[in-house]
């Protein structure tokens, strides 16, 4: 909350993020520039995802390896929802398939916490190095599931063919789906906000700083860290169901451990447990990779020398680089 | 007949878990003595498979190749440790997750540079092809047998090297209490770096043996890398010998659950719908496994005494 009352840089530079980001599409869409639109709703649902994750992995400090499994299962739940309208066959118990995305998103934070809630389960009774290699060990679990399921696609994904509908508006034209985006983006963050300032959130970033005081106070860090494990994967899936209405297309990649790898990344960039710390790092991240992209073909290798000195001899990020040190570590 | 079926299937296992343990020996041992999760370990077994392929095509000799892969990979992870690793030991594991990370990326893409995207193709040696007959009638390569053997070779040779010799006392000390055997005067440094070199050499080797069974390609380390992942979970980070049983029962359930769980399935329904969900169910064994033995002991099978 001292962000909202006080201007600090801080904020003033998220103010200056959030701005740019809505009006580079505005001018994009003006001069005929639908490319730099998808560019931005790109930045928009991948700085989503890893809001999601900096619930656990910034405030709560579980450093999860594995939430590309949540990306993925919100962009099944689109992909397969969306096929089973298409074709009129039932889904299960004689349910339907649906293409409003409202309802898609209620369906993929749904499974998506579910899964996140199991996963939590039994990696939370582990952590340290522990904890990173089963959560990744448990997204490998998802991927090869999907892979060798061949009803919706197996290796070769699945697509959308026409990208789902929301009341009132029309989706397929980019800025309009854009917006939706930012929108949702923006929700997700006052909620990152909300938890953080709240009770919950406290603890939450008390268990990561010293579990045993948590605990002697009455509070058990399992459970706390449990609930924000499930809240973080159900916003890493509704960003997965909104990945996949932007491509049109669903596929294993989404579920791959590089893509949890890439969600880390984009924290650590923008700068771990600051509020827009994704949003920074995600802008970064995809004008890295389209800069770097049109030098040379090359730009992988470049990406990881960045990303090592960023590790090495920046750790604050974008964001600590431009307003200082975070106020609580 | 199904009974050598299933016997040849166990040694396509046992073959499997020699190669994961080559993997997650290396994995175990960077972490128990000096805490370090290594994610670029498997891009050392690509090291090891690259330097193999090419050098075998230069001078026709596979096992030329072999010793050049030992070389590549111990000399790449040497590198890598004096340039970048050594700045990590006292960072958290996030960092250490991160710049690995990066490493994947700078030697994956830094691979294609050299060799291009098109896998390279590694001969069998002549002395190991052919194929010898199993009893009930089924016949297994040679070459399969031989890595077998190579592993639990290179087992025993690990456990000699651990717990007869200097520099093995040295490691077992670096595992239990570091700062001290740098106060006894010990040079800690140069330590890490052989046993990183070490680790990357048994990396190599694992890549150059599997190399003439698959292609040599870009990425072809990322899944055995996860595997290790799962082995050592399962073991117990820091433990050769929970890495040994841990390869081996991850390599015997693997190929023996893609085996058998669609047979057992389609006692109970149609083949086609058989093959399918236990396929599906099959790539996930190992996983369910590990999360079997994971909610009942959470350190692994044989937990290290610290970290």
């Amino acid at each position: 909350m001292r962000e909202i009352m006080i201007v600090t840089r801080e904020s003033l530079i998220n103010l200056i993020l959030a701005a740019v980001l809505l009006a580079v599409p505005f001018a994009a869409d003006a001069f005929g520039q639908p490319f730099y639109v998808t560019l931005a709703t790109r930045i928009a649902i991948l700085a989503l995802a890893a809001t999601g994750l900096n619930l656990a992995l910034g405030l709560g400090g579980l450093v999860s390896f594995g939430h590309a499994a949540f990306f993925g299962i919100g962009g099944y739940v689109a992909g397969i929802l969306a096929a089973h309208a298409f074709s009129g066959d039932p889904l299960l118990f004689g349910l339907s398939g649906t293409k409003q995305m409202w309802v898609i998103w209620i369906v993929a934070v749904i499974i998506s916490g579910l899964v996140g809630l199991a996963i939590g389960a039994i990696s939370l009774r582990t952590s340290g190095v522990y904890f990173i290699m089963i959560t990744l060990a448990f997204a490998q679990m998802v991927y090869y599931f999907a892979i060798s399921w061949p009803a919706y696609g197996g290796e070769d994904g699945l697509s959308i063919l026409v990208r789902n509908q929301f009341p009132g508006v029309n989706t397929m034209r980019p800025l309009t789906f854009f917006l939706i985006c930012y929108v949702v983006l923006l929700l997700a963050l006052a909620l990152f906000a909300l938890i953080r300032a709240s009770r919950f959130g406290t603890a939450l970033q008390a268990a990561r700083q010293n579990e045993v005081r948590v605990a002697t106070v009455g509070i058990q860090p399992y459970r706390i860290r449990l609930t924000g494990f499930a809240i973080s994967a159900a916003v890493t899936g509704l960003a997965g169901a909104l990945f996949a209405d932007l491509n049109r297309f669903v596929s294993p990649s989404m579920l791959s451990w590089h893509m949890s790898g890439e969600l880390i990344v984009l924290i650590i960039l923008g700068g771990t447990g600051r509020l827009f710390g994704p949003l920074a790092g995600a802008a970064l991240y995809v004008i890295f990779e389209y800069a770097l992209g049109g030098l040379t073909e090359r730009w992988q290798f470049f990406l990881g020398l960045i990303l090592l000195v960023v590790v090495l001899f920046a750790r604050g990020g974008l964001l600590g680089l431009l307003a200082g040190k975070a106020k609580h570590g | 007949m199904t009974l050598a079926l299933a016997l040849e299937q166990l040694l396509n296992g046992l073959q499997l878990g020699v190669m994961l343990f080559l993997m997650a020996a290396g994995l175990t041992l960077i972490f128990g003595v000096m805490g370090l999760i290594n994610l670029a370990h498997g891009s050392l077994y690509m090291v090891g498979a690259f330097a193999c392929a090419t050098v075998a095509a230069w001078t026709g000799s596979f096992w030329i190749g072999l010793i050049a892969s030992l070389a590549a990979a111990a000399a790449a992870g040497a590198v890598v440790e004096l340039a970048v690793i050594r700045r990590l030991y006292d960072r958290d594991h996030l960092d250490q997750v991160l710049a690995t990370f990066a490493l994947i990326l700078m030697f994956s893409e830094g691979t294609r540079w050299l060799f291009g995207s098109f896998p390279l193709y590694l001969d069998i040696p002549p002395l190991l092809q052919g194929a010898v007959a199993l009893p009930g009638g089924t016949e297994y390569p040679v070459y399969r047998l031989a890595i077998i053997l190579a592993g639990a070779i290179v087992a025993f040779g690990l456990y000699l090297l651990i717990s007869r010799t200097r520099l093995g006392m040295r490691i077992r000390a670096g595992e239990s209490d570091r700062e001290m055997i740098g106060a006894l005067g010990v040079d800690i440094r140069t330590l890490y770096t052989v046993v990183f070199a070490l680790g990357a050499a048994l990396a190599g080797l694992a890549g150059a043996m599997v190399g003439a069974l698959q292609s040599v390609q870009v990425g072809m380390g990322e899944p055995v890398l996860i595997l290790a992942f799962v082995v050592i979970v399962i073991g117990g980070i820091g433990s050769i010998k929970g890495a040994l049983l841990g390869a081996l029962l991850v390599g015997v359930t693997d190929t023996m659950g893609r085996f058998l769980l669609p047979k057992i399935l389609a006692l109970f329904v149609a083949p086609a719908q058989a093959g399918m969900i236990g396929g599906a169910a099959a790539s996930m064994l190992i996983y369910i496994v590990m999360a079997v033995i994971l909610a009942v002991k959470p350190r692994g099978l044989f937990p290290a005494a610290h970290a």
